[in-house]
């Protein structure tokens, strides 16, 4: 009888753990096959337009599977004009979906969160910011660049999570953690 | 009953005689609680060093007695033991009231008696010792046991390690049901409360195959109180406050047990803290937050029983806000300035990184003892693990998880214990489990461990002979069948051309192709012999030697295989690998003991053999929109690890005892002929204490632990080129911060309070000397200072 006892309990617990992967099976935030999330955070272009009337230059960089996979490409649409003023516009997108996903729109949105900086390492081009966050601190969406003699070198553009606002102008100094970090050959001619 | 009287009689005729031996001594243990009789007490009489045993209604009764001073020891199952000291003058009648208290003695020896096996190379951390940890976690926990160190995240995220070996390489076993709560990446600490444990024993050795194969570390079990079967109500309530972090723990049980064998148990806690503080700055977005109960109900006979438990942890870890770093400049950044990037004031606010894990555990046991033959028990346990992890992110998705994952485990299993033949017992079991993986759609990134499926069915054997009153030998093996299915994006460029996978693996590819990625349906199947043998041999003088051997089967983790993708906290992009296969580990351990108050020992030297040891390491550079990465992959290698923990306790005076220990590892990488990348350095223990049963159980102890710099560490260093400064800057990850010692104080007074309760008091410091320092086995150790000093005050009542 006590066998018997023993023989239903084992029974009980087997039904147990085949309806709870019935119960699994069908609970409601199951998602399966629906899960492969499209990378929306990803960033997948820079581009920085440079315009001064009919001259206008853009600084690309396409990396279209994100990180890991097949490397991005660096793409600069010709030389920069000796002493010109530029006045720069950077586009941040993720060209995953359709129509591309605008990501300068989410920093503007977050502006006292986010500075873009632009070193170049030719010493006679200046960069100035000209746009402001909500607390009056440069954000460097929009920018006026001026070249000064002739040259060749690199600029780099990095947008900081997080920096320290005010700062120097230097992102050494800024702090913060680095979204995008690429550095484009340039020539000044 | 006979037998008990026949036992009173014996030891009272043997009695001596002489004069003036004419008095009596009536005695009469009681339960302090409920005044209860207690009967089978066992009563030892110092002087004339002989035992009695009390009687149904708890009476004894000693003759004979000279005048002078009887000193008399009464201890029974589940009460703290008793020494009282009477002048006798006359016959005498005392009531003795025992104390059923909640914990078990603290012992001062090294090792426990009771072992999980006769064979097994383990030690114990019991109630006592886990209460010091009741605002702590697990892993802090274990760090106090000889050879086990652990691999931090900061300060909150602990996982323990067993002779530098962790994740999916020690089994963790709670209330016998191992868990499953993705414990395969370095920051994932296992989702333990240890207020619902009584004791947590660290099996070294290779008695593990009733649990798992793969116990290539070890195993750490995690154990219930068995109560004692009476009418009772009792329980317990602890309030543990700290300096540091502001914060606390407050943990509240109550046991109610039954004559007729049933018993039922529930127990809740709440831990907060704010940001932490080194000893130079407050460690901003460290907090935590935890709230966890659970609940038993079972009955216990000789016969038959059962046991059902649940328990639901929730966390909520924050995660030094400075150590999300965007890219490896970031990265140098951070290692060069030796502060946070972020201090910002205290504050009890967890915001972003940080990590939200909600684990279940439901189990059901029941057994049933067949007369002439043995023991069978069923089990079935259920486990739903979520694990969502928040980072520093723009827009929308600022408050959605990158990581969000549900892990749903359960299993069967039984196990036959026979032991109707005279000198062998055995084991033998079977088990069936079912996993499932399943990756939260919505994050908005692909998710680092994909969707799958896993199927594991084992059969286990173990044997115990008892070769003769002091040896004893076990051995036994286990086969294990696993497969996985799963199914995963991967990068075109990845799947063809960086890992050839279709040529590899051509039969886990779909027709689907989009955005540049191919869904892929990737099945494994395994199958895994483990086996160990040990024997045990006791010695005279309390001295006993174990030795064991096993062999241990490892299958690689779902995360070893499929993770893909970029960790913020470590700067680095980690990437599985399909190809890898199982690890297989020869491990010798031996044990020396004495378990020995006045003077005790343990030495236990260990070798582990390990082919095809999985590690993570990096592999090289990758250019991504946000600057450089360095790419760390899992590769396979042969591996050795051996060393040697050595224990001593040394009684110094009546009051006065010494307890200290070392631990000695050295970790090889034999395929490349250096050292194995995280492995724990050298280091002891020293602990001096204090105790006075008649000054209210006051108890002083001074603790000192150092931690020698690792000097044998892989040189994975690397330059990589910053375009900023438009130099190459030296990436140094590798290099080891130096030694340590830190100092600890503890005190603690026990009061009885209210009618049948008591009170203890504690007030500990820990890190007395407010030490900055960092230690190579913390994550973050590249971002911030360890913890500074710490005073905490504990309140506990029993009652």
């Amino acid at each position: 009888m006590k066998n018997i006892k023993s023989i239903k309990a084992i029974k009980f617990l087997a039904l147990l753990f085949v309806s709870s992967i019935a119960f699994v099976g069908c609970s409601s935030d199951d998602d399966h096959g629906d899960d492969h999330d499209h990378e929306e955070e990803l960033i997948t272009t820079v581009r920085y337009t440079l315009t001064n009337g009919t001259d206008v230059v853009i600084l690309e960089f396409q990396d279209l599977d994100g990180e890991g996979g097949a490397e991005g490409t660096f793409d600069v649409s010709g030389p920069l004009t000796a002493n010109t003023t530029y006045s720069g516009v950077i586009q941040l997108l993720n060209e995953t979906e359709s129509p591309a996903d605008n990501i300068t729109l989410e920093v503007e949105d977050e502006g006292d969160d986010h500075e873009f900086f632009y070193t170049p390492t030719i010493s006679d081009i200046t960069v100035s910011k000209d746009d402001l966050d909500e607390d009056g601190n440069p954000v460097g969406i929009l920018t006026t660049l001026v070249t000064g003699g002739a040259g060749t070198g690199s600029l780099t553009i990095e947008l900081i999570h997080e920096p320290t606002k005010p700062n120097d102008g230097t992102s050494i100094n800024a702090g913060g953690s680095t979204d995008v970090e690429v550095t484009f050959s340039i020539e000044v001619q | 009953m006979k037998s008990i009287i026949i036992g009173v009689l014996i030891a009272i005729s043997s009695f001596s005689y002489s004069q003036n031996c004419n008095y009596i001594f009536l005695g009469e243990v009681k339960d302090f609680h409920d005044g209860t009789a207690i009967e089978s007490a066992t009563i030892h009489i110092k002087e004339s060093d002989k035992y009695l045993i009390s009687d149904l209604d708890g009476k004894f009764k000693i003759e004979n007695l000279c005048s002078g001073t009887l000193t008399l020891t009464i201890s029974h199952i589940g009460c703290e033991t008793k020494t009282v000291s009477y002048s006798i003058e006359n016959d005498v009648f005392k009531i003795i009231s025992l104390e059923h208290h909640l914990e078990e003695l603290n012992e001062v020896v090294v090792n426990s008696h009771l072992k999980t096996e006769g064979t097994s190379i383990e030690q114990t951390l019991n109630k006592a010792d886990l209460e010091k940890y009741t605002d702590k976690s697990l892993g802090d926990a274990l760090n106090s046991v000889s050879g086990v160190s652990s691999l931090n995240t900061g300060n909150t995220i602990v996982k323990p390690m067993i002779h530098g070996l962790h994740s999916s390489r020690l089994l963790i076993i709670n209330n016998n049901v191992r868990m499953f709560d993705q414990e395969w990446g370095d920051e994932h600490a296992p989702n333990i409360d240890i207020n619902a444990s009584n004791k947590v024993e660290v099996i070294k050795g290779a008695n593990t195959l009733k649990y798992g194969s793969d116990a290539i570390g070890g195993l750490i079990l995690i154990q219930p109180k068995r109560y004692v079967a009476r009418d009772s109500l009792f329980g317990s309530t602890m309030l543990s406050l700290n300096s540091n972090g502001r914060g606390g723990n407050v943990n509240s049980e109550l046991i109610k047990t039954y004559k007729s064998g049933f018993y039922g148990r529930i127990q809740t806690s709440y831990k907060q803290f704010g940001d932490f503080e080194g000893p130079d700055y407050k460690l901003t977005n460290s907090g935590l937050k935890n709230i966890n109960a659970s609940a038993r109900i079972g009955y216990r006979s000789f016969e038959k029983g059962f046991d059902a438990y649940y328990s639901v942890v929730s966390n909520e870890l924050g995660i030094l806000q400075a150590s999300h770093i965007g890219n490896v400049n970031d990265l140098v950044t951070a290692i060069n300035s030796r502060t946070p990037r972020v201090i910002e004031d205290f504050s009890y606010d967890i915001d972003y990184p940080k990590q939200n894990i909600l684990h279940n555990l439901a189990k059901i046991e029941a057994y049933k003892r067949f007369k002439n033959f043995g023991k069978l028990s069923v089990q079935y346990d259920m486990q739903i693990n979520r694990r969502k992890e928040y980072d520093l992110r723009r827009g929308d998705l600022a408050n959605t998880p990158v990581i969000d994952l549900r892990l749903f485990t359960n299993s069967l299993q039984t196990n036959l214990n026979i032991d109707a033949i005279d000198n062998l017992k055995l084991d033998t079991g079977i088990l069936v489990r079912y996993q499932q993986n399943d990756a939260i759609s919505g994050t908005g990134v692909s998710p680092l461990i994909p969707d799958f499926e896993k199927y594991d069915a084992s059969i286990y054997a173990i044997g115990n002979f008892d070769l003769n009153d002091s040896s004893e030998l076990s051995a036994g093996a286990r086969y294990d069948f696993t497969r996985i299915n799963a199914e995963k994006l991967y990068n075109l460029t990845d799947w063809e051309e960086t890992y050839n996978y279709d040529e590899l693996f051509p039969q886990f590819e779909t027709n689907t192709v989009e955005n540049s990625k191919i869904l892929t349906r990737p099945e494994f199947t395994f199958h895994n012999i483990s086996a160990n043998v040990g024997y045990s041999k006791q010695f005279n003088n309390d001295i006993s030697l174990f030795v064991n051997y096993g062999l241990a089967t490892r299958v690689p983790n779902p995360s070893e295989l499929f993770s893909d993708g970029l960790h913020h906290s470590a700067a680095r992009i980690e990437t599985g690998l399909l190809t890898l296969n199982k690890e297989i580990a020869n491990k010798f351990v031996a044990s020396l003991e004495r378990n020995n108050q006045n003077f005790g020992f343990s030495i236990s030297p260990y070798f582990k053999h390990i082919n095809d040891y999985i590690q993570l390491i990096p592999v090289g550079i990758t250019t991504t929109i946000r600057g450089a990465f360095p790419v760390w992959e899992y590769n396979q290698i042969n591996a050795q690890i051996f060393g040697v923990d050595i224990d001593v306790n040394k009684k110094i005076t009546d009051k006065f005892n010494y307890k200290g220990s070392i631990s000695l590892l050295k970790g090889e990488n034999l395929t490349e002929d250096i050292p194995l990348i995280h492995m724990p350095s050298t280091n002891f223990t020293n602990s001096i204490s204090y105790y006075n049963d008649e000054l209210n159980q006051l108890s002083i102890n001074l603790t000192h632990k150092t931690v020698l710099q690792q000097n044998e560490f892989p040189d994975y260093n690397f330059y990589t080129f910053n375009p900023i400064l438009q130099e190459d800057v030296y990436v140094d990850i590798s290099s080891t911060p130096p030694a340590y010692s830190l100092f600890s104080f503890n005190s603690s007074v026990s009061f009885k309070a209210f009618k049948t309760g008591s009170l203890k008091l504690e007030l500990n410091v820990e890190n007395l000397l407010n030490t900055k320092y960092n230690e190579y086995l913390n994550r973050q150790r590249y971002f911030a200072d360890e913890l500074g000093r710490n005073i905490n005050l504990k309140i506990k009542i029993n009652y």
